[in-house]
């Protein structure tokens, strides 16, 4: 865990560091009159004048107290506050999406494994791969026009309507639904044809077990065959996908909080980014990648659980 | 030198993906493409810069099938010229992280112990990552170049390859040819290329096509948030960006780029899951 980490924090000060130019220049360019002392002046407030591995040790240093600096932005906030404030929403969303997102999809891949060759399987093959191959922000565009902007039915951008603060709560809350369900089915949709894909597979292979031949031999009903004996061997694989999933979750959040105005960490991100907001972007990267890393850490300790095979050691 | 056993195994392969009737589809789409893209300037009636004040945002129509952009521009113009774009993308970023998946892949597999170990390290480090944030991050810090868009596409894109590489390799090292040549007095290289490389070629062909319909949609999404291919550079991505300002008026925009993204990557997807079906040994019926 700890040289992993070590590792994310230096790939991602090596990444950052390798671009040309600095981020005192962003602001100098912006105000003609800052003279050269007044420049020297701002890289050593930033510490820029140091040589680079000072700078690493430095933010390593300050990371492992959870100091991430301040930004570079207008008020010189503290990262560490300025992410805490974006990450309940980018969260929540993606936990929503990731949920519904297996409850569709594993019924979907298990009917079309069950159903290997019908016109179902066929037809969910079809849809799987249109899936794949939809570009997630055009999905968001085209739902916008059909339901924002045609229809009129949903709300295209935000979290809130205006004057939500004067609402009763189940009024806004009804209305945070609202706003809620464009990005959540984009989200959502951004894996499930994969998902469904792989649950289809995994099940395929468990079928095929020597196990569910002596199931289905000692005269068990198929329905008992399936889903006493095969889905729970099944389900196992997909614990680690849901690991997996994190990393992919948190970067199309960039993609849907930028069309959906969603005042999420995707959209910090983009905009630290076209600000050249150096703290900032360093640290959304170590916290995104250690997220992922406490998802995989989460998906390990599931599998333990449900596998008794690890659990005593003999995996 | 095409030997009696291996022009078989070609038979067997293109027996299986001719009767793929999704994977022929997809290739014929790929060449189609393909195609067009070489063709771009001699079939399309307009350049892909032409402005055209007087006819805004105008709809499809006989002089213009997809309409026009907000400056004008046909829309069918630009999308064949984004053709060439997608394409270049696709192949160089594909070709970039299949070349460094499997030169890791097949030394992690092939030395293993400890050199295996810092590589696999690295490789979960890399996993850890939002790839989109890092490319998005890279990209805006170095400035947008089409070129810049391959080759991070392609460095952040390695990690599955060198994975499959490796696992193949590491099977493939302990069968009873290799031990053969070895004692034969090959050396390490001459191992690795002349007889291991071959027999591990068809996950990383996979990869490869996967890839290709993988950095397409990188690149989509990159020049739609306006960090890609720089305009006026026509590509698909970028098209879209306009839909998305004009999509209460001009719906063309967004509908016919995107069209093209997802026939574009579905067909490499199709032509992937051919080959990948055409020699998974365990599908052998």
């Amino acid at each position: 865990m700890i040289p992993l980490f070590l590792g994310i924090t230096l790939i991602t000060f090596v990444v950052i560091h390798i671009a040309p130019g600095e981020p005192v220049e962003m602001q100098i360019a912006m105000n003609p009159k800052v003279t050269a002392e007044a420049r020297e002046r701002l890289r050593k407030f930033y510490g820029l004048d140091k040589p680079l591995y000072v700078q690493y040790a430095v933010w390593v240093k300050k990371l492992a107290m959870l100091d991430f600096g301040r930004s570079f932005a207008p008020g010189n906030r503290p990262v560490v506050d300025r992410i805490k404030e974006r990450i309940p929403v980018t969260l929540s969303l993606n936990i929503i999406a990731l949920i519904i997102e297996f409850g569709v999809a594993i019924p979907i891949g298990i009917l079309a494994a069950i159903r290997r060759d019908t016109l179902f399987d066929k037809g969910m093959t079809v849809f799987v791969f249109i899936g794949f191959a939809v570009p997630t922000f055009w999905l968001a565009l085209l739902l916008m026009y059909l339901f924002g902007v045609k229809l009129g039915w949903l709300p295209i951008s935000g979290l809130h309507s205006m004057g939500s603060e004067g609402f009763t709560r189940i009024h806004w809350f009804l209305d945070l639904l609202k706003h809620l369900i464009l990005p959540v089915s984009v989200a959502a949709f951004g894996s499930l044809a994969g998902l469904s894909r792989y649950m289809r597979s995994t099940m395929l292979d468990v079928i095929r077990q020597d196990y569910i031949t002596t199931a289905r031999a000692k005269g068990l009903p198929e329905r008992a065959v399936i889903f006493r004996h095969a889905l729970r061997n099944a389900l196992l694989p997909v614990i680690t996908l849901l690991g997996l999933s994190v990393p992919g979750l948190i970067g199309g959040s960039v993609i849907f909080e930028t069309i959906f105005a969603i005042p999420g960490m995707g959209q910090l991100f983009y905009g630290g980014v076209m600000a050249r907001d150096y703290p900032l972007v360093m640290g959304i990267l170590v916290i995104g990648a250690g997220l992922t890393l406490a998802g995989n850490l989460l998906a390990d300790v599931g599998y333990a659980m449900a596998d008794p095979r690890i659990r005593h050691g003999k995996g | 030198m095409t030997t009696v056993k291996e022009s078989f195994f070609y038979q067997v392969f293109w027996t299986r993906f001719r009767t793929n009737r999704f994977a022929i589809t997809g290739g014929v789409v790929v060449i189609l493409l393909f195609f067009l893209s070489l063709l771009a300037p001699y079939i399309t009636p307009y350049g892909p810069d032409d402005l055209d004040l007087f006819h805004v945002l105008m709809p499809p129509s006989s002089a213009h099938w997809f309409g026009t952009d907000d400056l004008g521009r046909d829309v069918l113009t630009r999308m064949i010229h984004g053709a060439t774009i997608s394409l270049k993308v696709g192949f160089v970023a594909a070709g970039i992280a299949v070349i460094i998946g499997t030169v890791i892949g097949l030394v992690s597999g092939y030395y293993f112990g400890w050199v295996d170990n810092i590589l696999m390290r690295f490789v979960d480090i890399m996993l850890c990552f939002p790839t989109f944030f890092l490319i998005l991050a890279v990209i805006a810090f170095l400035g947008q170049s089409i070129w810049y868009i391959m080759i991070i596409i392609g460095l952040t894109g390695w990690m599955g390859v060198a994975r499959l590489v490796r696992a193949e390799v590491l099977s493939i090292r302990e069968r009873d040819y290799i031990m053969a040549v070895r004692a034969l007095g090959a050396g390490d290289l001459r191992i690795i290329f002349r007889h291991i490389l071959p027999n591990a070629m068809s996950p990383v062909l996979v990869s490869a096509t996967l890839g290709v319909a993988g950095a397409i949609l990188t690149e989509s999404a990159l020049s739609f948030l306006g960090i890609g291919v720089p305009p006026p550079t026509p590509s698909w991505g970028n098209i879209l960006t306009s839909g998305k300002d004009y999509i209460e008026f001009a719906w063309w925009l967004t509908l016919y780029p995107g069209l093209a993204i997802t026939v574009t990557v579905l067909a490499y997807y199709l032509v992937g899951e051919g080959i990948r079906d055409a020699l998974d040994p365990r599908l052998n019926r």
